[in-house]
């Protein structure tokens, strides 16, 4: 019998995915026998040709990471979704976009104002900014278009599973693999992770006061964080309550507070939202001088709330400015 | 006004007991409000889920008015405190999006201010229109592009 084929693709990512793949260690052999990888840029030589060569939905799955910034991802994308039965978002940046979607905070221009001629670390005598198309002595040189936003995948080509986290803990890939290889799949749109609140498999649970009240906040290197105490009982903006269950509370086990890498549970649009409410209704504070104290406290609060959601959100990018009332505006 | 002057839509979100009430005192009393506020019913501010305001941004509204009962008055004791906590914290999270601290307005008005609905819709709408329609940006899903050549 011919082994089901399967490709591993990467786009705007930091390589974590890739690892978790690498880390599943002898489970990774067991599924290796299983099937035959067809593309893994990271890992093997094959390339794009290799894809374009093949049948349409020849791929029994491609398991693609990393956010759509630039026309090449979002090609690359396009061409993996004609050639594969299923396709599963992998990871958090997939998923929601991930901290490359952070950048949806600025536009495409400033960042690349910042990267190139504002670092400070920066030696760029000649002012070059990348540009999609330049002339050289040896010919025309071109790269890929960079977008005005980040997008998750689901925003670029139609998805068929979702597997989310930070990576992706190593259970839920082996357990969706092994759905795949065996033809037992969730109906289409599955997260392939269990649909509760973090809460609901802490350690930390039996600690967590009946009723919670921060009276400050505190970030982790500002406290001395008690090993067994719920970390919200200690003023630690943990995204526990809003944040779906799967990955045995990984960061909790390592005395840090959740940062929502899973994304939000079905029944919730947007993430951020949601964290953003579940922490308000904790904070001890009635008037508004008391509650703008502790507004103040959170550094950062979409970096804290939509850390790795913010493409998927309801906004997906910072608002343009206004326009002026002396500009036209269409009705 | 010329007809192509910028026409600011707000969502309103009223308590039942307080501000829904008070926003029927304003019609029985025949003061007028600005046209531009489309009032949606809650039970309590408290009911207010973060998620509906965003979903108003989304779907075109330029503010987002919320109307409680004064701090003390709640029908349901804690419910407006609540909404107090979140829309700050809400509201820290939109100004670094870039939505202005305008388009998010927080009042407690009783079942006994008619005249405080016609002032406040009145003064958002007035404030709104200065301050120009909220420009959001969503992705739209291409079509599959057929993968093209290698670049």
């Amino acid at each position: 019998m011919m082994k089901p084929k399967i490709a591993f693709y990467w786009c705007a990512s930091c390589g974590g995915c890739e690892e978790a793949v690498v880390d599943l260690g002898e489970v990774l052999l067991a599924v290796a026998d299983l099937v035959e990888i067809a593309f893994w840029p990271v890992a093997l030589d094959f390339k794009r040709a290799d894809v374009e060569a093949l049948d349409d939905g020849e791929l029994a799955a491609a398991f693609i990471n990393g956010a759509v910034r630039t026309s090449e991802q979002e090609q690359m994308a396009g061409l993996l979704r004609r050639k594969s039965a299923a396709v599963v978002a992998f990871g958090a940046c997939a998923t929601h976009g991930g901290i490359p979607g952070l950048a949806n905070l600025y536009d495409s221009a400033d960042i690349l104002d910042t990267v190139y001629h504002q670092a400070p670390s920066l030696a760029n005598p000649d002012a070059a900014t990348p540009s999609e198309n330049s002339r050289v002595a040896e010919g025309e040189l071109t790269l890929p278009a960079f977008s005005a936003t980040v997008r998750t995948l689901g925003q670029v080509i139609d998805v068929d599973y979702y597997l989310p986290g930070c990576p992706p803990p190593p259970a839920l890939i082996g357990s969706a693999v092994t759905a795949l290889v065996n033809g037992k799949l969730p109906p289409k749109g599955a997260v392939l992770a269990p649909d509760m609140a973090l809460c609901s498999e802490c350690p930390r649970a039996a600690t967590k006061p009946g009723k919670l009240l921060v009276t400050q906040f505190r970030r982790p290197h500002q406290t001395l964080i008690d090993p067994e105490l719920c970390l919200l009982a200690q003023g630690l903006a943990c995204l526990g309550p809003a944040t779906r269950a799967g990955c045995a509370a990984a960061c909790v086990g390592a005395n840090m507070p959740c940062t929502g890498c899973m994304g939000p549970t079905s029944n919730v649009i947007d993430h951020g939202a949601k964290a953003l409410s579940a922490i308000a209704s904790l904070l001890d504070a009635d008037s508004e001088e008391q509650i703008t104290a502790r507004v103040a406290e959170i550094a950062d609060p979409v970096g804290t709330f939509y850390r790795y959601s913010l493409p998927a959100s309801l906004l997906h990018r910072r608002a343009r400015p206004a326009a002026r009332e002396d500009e036209e505006v269409a009705p | 006004m010329p007809d192509n002057h910028f026409q600011p839509k707000i969502v309103a979100f009223f308590c039942t007991w307080c501000t829904y009430t008070a926003a029927d005192l304003t019609g029985i009393s025949r003061l007028a409000y600005a046209p531009n506020v489309r009032v949606i019913r809650l039970m309590c501010s408290g009911r207010l889920d973060p998620q509906f305001v965003l979903a108003a941004f989304r779907h075109g509204a330029d503010g987002v008015l919320i109307g409680g009962c004064h701090p003390g008055d709640c029908h349901y004791q804690q419910g407006n405190y609540k909404t107090r906590r979140r829309i700050e914290l809400l509201r820290a999270v939109l100004r670094d999006l870039g939505v202005e601290d305008q388009r998010l307005r927080l009042e407690w008005i009783s079942a006994s201010e008619g005249e405080k609905v016609q002032r406040v819709c009145n003064q958002m709408t007035e404030e709104l229109r200065r301050l120009g329609p909220l420009r959001l940006e969503h992705p739209q899903r291409q079509p599959a592009e057929p993968a093209g050549k290698t670049r």
